[in-house]
């Protein structure tokens, strides 16, 4: 029975990014469905009834939530190719709490700064700067946060590099000048044909930041 | 080769409970390394120097952070008495709800009974709004879990699972901080299913012997947080 994959997702979100690079690297073939967050599909509310968020996966009509469990999911079902996750129980561990790491802070802390001014951005600023200079020290020396190659933390990290532009613009500090390993990192993941397909341009997410905040008054 | 397996952890902790929990369910021995939260000890800051929190889990000098995290790495070591499903699609859904409780359930059940705003509140009537607010909020998510739980015995189905050591602070947690704030959140009427299940699972021995004592955790949320948000 051929298998239905359909994912529910709106193009700027790194979430859904995620998942994009996740069904890329297993070369699965799925429809997507962008959602206009305004206006929310009955399929989305009906798929998602408890967050009403995207990204959803729809496998053979059977929802999965949450960027970061969908990764996991697909990594599980299609276990036959390109893994995403180590396979030792302690690398798998460390993954997931780096992973987790992002989760809780890079959102929050990337959301503060364009959508706010003043000493509430600074604050900002200074708690991003903190946060990356943590991963900057958990990335080391190695290429990837996974080791040798590509993994679970890079792909969960990878997706905000498509908002680098928008949030130094908007925060008025220069990305390579304050986290350099980091942006060496990102280029480094580019090279990556899935990421580099999946991931939007820079300056189409800045335009789509700079609408945002004329809408919150910013602007 | 000897197995070492530590765990750092805080008596009421529901998240540090939930390691000790999952060890025991699997007969894991380890040794319990009670932190003083106000004072932590060099080796807390040495094996989580991220978040500096508990618990964390050290298997033969390597530390593992973050309690579902740890939940996951203990099912992965050691596969007796497994605590997650095989089926993916099953554990998606188990890691989904676990999340759930987590992020949602905690920080509102602690505005319903506290209120994180509280001593901004000033005027008597505004805090009255937040307050039913809050109550109607935790009614809603724990309606969630009351749908999710169906007719099963446990989350996990049969036996005890992942989602129901992660639900520790529904199944004990909960009842502790109506108790302590006088607020009512667990009812029987509007919860059946989810009260059932509660008291099954403080009846299951690796979950009974590593429940803290009720009236000492009482008392340390009532002088912790105050009286509470109940209405007088």
């Amino acid at each position: 029975m051929a298998d239905e994959v359909v994912l529910l997702d709106f193009w700027p979100s790194m979430f859904g990014m995620r998942v994009r690079i996740a069904l890329a690297e297993k070369g699965i073939e799925y429809e997507y469905k962008e959602e206009d967050l305004r206006n929310k599909s009955p399929l989305l509310l009906e798929m998602n009834p408890i967050h009403k968020k995207i990204p959803v996966l729809i496998h053979n009509g059977k929802p999965v939530c949450e960027s970061l469990i969908i990764v996991q999911y697909i990594d599980e079902v299609w276990n036959d190719r390109s893994p995403l996750l180590p396979t030792d129980p302690y690398q798998r561990a460390h993954a997931r709490f780096w992973a987790d790491y992002v989760d809780k802070k890079v959102y929050e802390v990337s959301r503060k700064i364009w959508t706010t001014k003043g000493e509430e951005k600074e604050a900002g600023k200074k708690e991003f700067f903190e946060i990356f200079k943590t991963l900057e020290g958990e990335l080391g020396d190695k290429p990837y946060f996974g080791g040798e190659t590509f993994g679970f933390v890079d792909l969960s990290l990878i997706p905000f590099y498509s908002w680098f532009h928008a949030i130094e613009t908007f925060g008025e500090f220069n990305m390579e000048a304050e986290c350099p390993k980091i942006v060496a990192w990102a280029k480094r993941c580019l090279q990556i044909e899935t990421v580099a397909k999946t991931l939007p341009d820079q300056k189409k997410v800045y335009e789509f930041v700079g609408q945002m905040r004329k809408r919150f008054g910013l602007e | 080769m000897a197995e070492e397996v530590l765990v750092f952890g805080a008596w009421g902790s529901p998240f540090s409970r939930r390691v000790e929990m999952a060890l025991k369910l699997k007969g894991i021995e380890y040794k319990y390394i009670e932190e003083d939260l106000t004072n932590k000890s060099p080796s807390l800051l040495k094996y989580n120097p991220v978040h500096k929190k508990i618990p964390v889990l050290v298997h033969n000098g390597k530390p593992v952070a973050e309690s579902l995290v740890i939940l996951e790495y203990i099912d992965e070591t050691w596969k007796d008495h497994p605590i997650l499903p095989k089926d993916p699609y099953e554990r998606a859904n188990a890691r989904f709800w676990a999340k759930f409780i987590d992020e949602k359930c905690l920080s509102a059940i602690f505005k319903a009974c506290w209120g994180a705003c509280w001593g901004e509140e000033k005027e008597h009537e505004k805090a009255e709004i937040e307050h039913e607010k809050a109550v109607k909020e935790v009614s809603e998510l724990l309606q969630f879990l009351e749908n999710e739980l169906k007719e099963k015995r446990y989350f996990g189905g049969e036996t005890v699972g992942l989602l129901d050591i992660a639900a520790n602070t529904i199944g004990y947690w909960l009842g502790v901080f109506e108790e302590a704030s006088g607020v009512e959140l667990l009812t029987r009427e509007k919860f059946p299913k989810l009260c059932n299940w509660a008291n099954e699972f403080v009846c299951v021995t690796a979950i009974k012997e590593n429940l803290p004592p009720r009236d000492k955790l009482i008392a340390y949320f009532r002088n912790r947080f105050g009286a509470g948000n109940a209405s007088k």
